[in-house]
């Protein structure tokens, strides 16, 4: 399990469109769609499994905690379209209650991280000196430090159950995003119009908000997209370990603990449907992701 | 440059000395110790007495200062100690987990550089084009797909593909044999594994080879070359790849180091007996020597490899350590 930096890709020619800006949601939609079609693909794949997870108490067909022992390990039907698992619990819905705990899991801990992320590293970039060295040696302890250990302990002290698995996963988001951000900040420190605010006389929190926070939003945005994806595939793995969400609770890595592997032959539908899931969802957020990168930072257009 | 390397070698103490004290601290946070498990494992009963023989047998009765002092001296004279859950010496249990991670880690770092310089460049040479369009679909492909599905779905296919072609199905051995001893059977051990790891891995590569390939791309010194005449072959070969991989070495230095750390989920779903697995029976066993030990070694890699890369870095560009 480990956390990569996004990297970018997706390209498209600039046309008369770019240059008026589109006003409201709608337009901005229209736009993105047809400047990015591979983002917008994306963005149905992201939509089409949150749309599952949060209209899941009226579209899943069976209750997804409810064991039919009359329907064990059932292939996919008309009546269970993706399935049963060993205790008879019907997949699609399993899967669909699944989507709304990775959202959860993956929106918090990207949120959570990448704010508290945003904060030390503007702080650290814009005080500088002995305040910077000291958080930037707090990150990097957190930055070697693994990944399944501290899971571990934050399971072991506070307990299995959503909140401290988005902790666990929280913790090592926050010394990634604080890097990024503060290389960008250090950057903008240095632009004239961050002296100009000080010789204003205004205070280190206005020049914080409102001038370099503003500033850094770009990279920012890009890599909280990253982060989602990341969370959720965290989510997954440390569920699988039976360091995560706890059963009956729906959650895609603990759906292929235990009998999917057991099963993994007899009945492969087990496996494969909510590892599917998590790999179209994620792979759903890195489209999105990179044509995001593509519309918020012009210099990378062309890679 | 000196002044620059003397600073940036300072610095690796504070990160070791403050992940000692965290994993320290945090195996101690967690509710009951090493005895309760000991005593308590089979649900049998036990006295207060030989709880507190117990602890003061393992020496966890001493103040958390002592304790701690104790640890880190041992680890500046390299002593980690006895595992207080085996009483075998922690050198010991590491030494007999660590070849089987290294190897598979080793072995899917190769088989990610293998696959991402060679398609990353071609990516970046046909820009744009459908080559360039399923490349880049492969590698975040690569990065949306949990390496434990794909173990399980690896392990799956073999299966049947076995069954079909053999009558009866195969599955990989798990009793770990080195590969001096019985290369066939170690590597049909720890090729499955690699392989999940390995795509990945190589999707991040090949994405950092591909944008950094791009880049150099665009450089004036490769106009020059083309105007020069110069066989194209040459201008990949010798002027732009080179300096492409730069960044590319760095991303899989560091994506090593985690790699050790993170072998977890896939020494589960294999059925290897790694460090990550050992990782894990630590904890729950609250062994606190060893998973003190286990940590610092992670740890230790990490930062060398961030040392390592930084200094090549300094060497490489001067920018840097003159700053």
């Amino acid at each position: 399990m480990t956390f990569a930096t996004p990297t970018p890709t997706g390209t498209a020619a600039v046309t008369l469109d770019d240059f008026v800006p589109p006003r409201g949601v709608i337009a901005l939609s229209i736009r993105f769609f047809r400047r990015q079609p591979v983002g917008a693909i994306g963005m149905v794949l992201v939509m089409f499994f949150g749309l599952g997870g949060i209209f899941a108490d009226w579209i899943a067909p069976y209750n997804p905690t409810a064991n039919d022992f009359a329907a064990m390990t059932e292939a996919p039907s008309w009546a269970h379209w993706l399935g049963t698992d060993q205790l008879g619990r019907d997949l699609l819905s399993r899967i669909l209650y699944g989507a709304r705990t990775a959202f959860i899991v993956g929106l918090s801990a990207a949120m959570v991280g990448g704010f508290s992320g945003l904060v030390l590293g503007v702080g650290s970039a814009y005080f500088g000196g002995r305040i910077d060295l000291f958080l930037q040696r707090i990150l990097d302890i957190f930055m070697a430090f693994p990944l399944i250990i501290m899971a571990l302990a934050v399971v072991s002290i506070f307990g299995t159950g959503v909140q401290n698995v988005i902790l666990a996963i929280t913790i090592p988001l926050i010394p990634r995003c604080a890097r990024v951000v503060r290389s960008s900040a250090l950057a903008i420190r240095e632009i004239p119009y961050v002296d100009a605010a000080r010789a204003l006389g205004y205070g280190h929190k206005r020049i914080i908000l409102r001038h370099m926070v503003p500033n850094v939003v770009a990279p920012f945005l890009i890599m909280l997209t990253a982060f989602v994806g990341q969370a959720i595939l965290a989510e997954a793995a440390l569920s699988y370990l039976g360091l995560g969400v706890q059963e009956p609770v729906p959650a895609w890595g603990l759906m292929l603990q235990g009998g999917a592997e057991e099963y993994a032959t007899t009945a492969p539908w087990i496996a494969v449907f909510p590892g599917l899931a998590i790999m179209l969802t994620v792979f759903g957020i890195n489209l999105f992701g990179d044509s995001l990168r593509d519309v918020l930072d012009p210099k990378m257009r062309d890679r | 440059m000196y002044r620059y390397i003397i600073n940036r070698v300072l610095l690796v103490f504070p990160t070791l000395i403050g992940a000692a004290f965290l994993v320290f601290a945090l195996m101690r946070l967690i509710p009951g110790d090493i005895c309760l498990v000991r005593l308590g494992g089979g649900g049998t009963s036990f006295t207060a007495q030989s709880l507190a023989n117990c602890h003061a047998e393992i020496g966890i009765d001493r103040s958390w200062i002592v304790q701690f002092i104790d640890f880190v001296w041992g680890l500046a004279r390299f002593d980690f100690g006895v595992s207080m859950w085996s009483g075998k010496p922690v050198v010991v249990e590491i030494l007999s987990r660590f070849p089987i991670s290294l190897e598979v880690a080793l072995i899917a770092t190769l088989i990610s550089i293998t696959i991402a310089i060679p398609l990353g460049t071609i990516s970046a040479l046909k820009q744009n084009t459908w080559i360039d369009l399923l490349v880049r679909t492969f590698s975040i492909a690569g990065l949306a797909t949990p390496s434990f599905w794909l173990g399980i779905m690896s392990i799956l296919i073999v299966l049947d593909l076995t069954q079909a072609i053999f009558g009866q199905p195969w599955m990989p051995p798990i009793d770990y044999v080195s590969l001096w001893q019985d290369p066939i059977r170690n590597l049909s051990i720890v090729m499955l594994p690699a392989l999940t790891i390995g795509y990945r891995y190589a999707a991040v590569s090949m994405r950092m080879t591909r944008s950094a390939m791009l880049e150099v791309l665009r450089e004036d010194y490769i106009r020059t070359a083309r105007a020069k005449g110069l066989l194209e072959k040459i201008i990949i070969n010798r002027h732009a790849l080179k300096n492409a991989l730069l960044p590319v070495v760095t991303v899989i230095g560091i994506e090593f180091a985690f790699l050790l750390g993170g072998l977890v989920v896939t020494e589960q779903v294999f059925n290897l007996n790694g460090i990550g697995r050992l990782m894990v029976l630590s904890v729950q066993n609250q062994d606190y020597t060893l998973t003190q030990a286990l940590v610092m070694v992670v740890v230790t890699i990490a930062v060398l490899t961030n040392l390592f890369v930084d200094l090549m870095y300094a060497w490489f560009d001067p920018r840097i350590r003159l700053n």
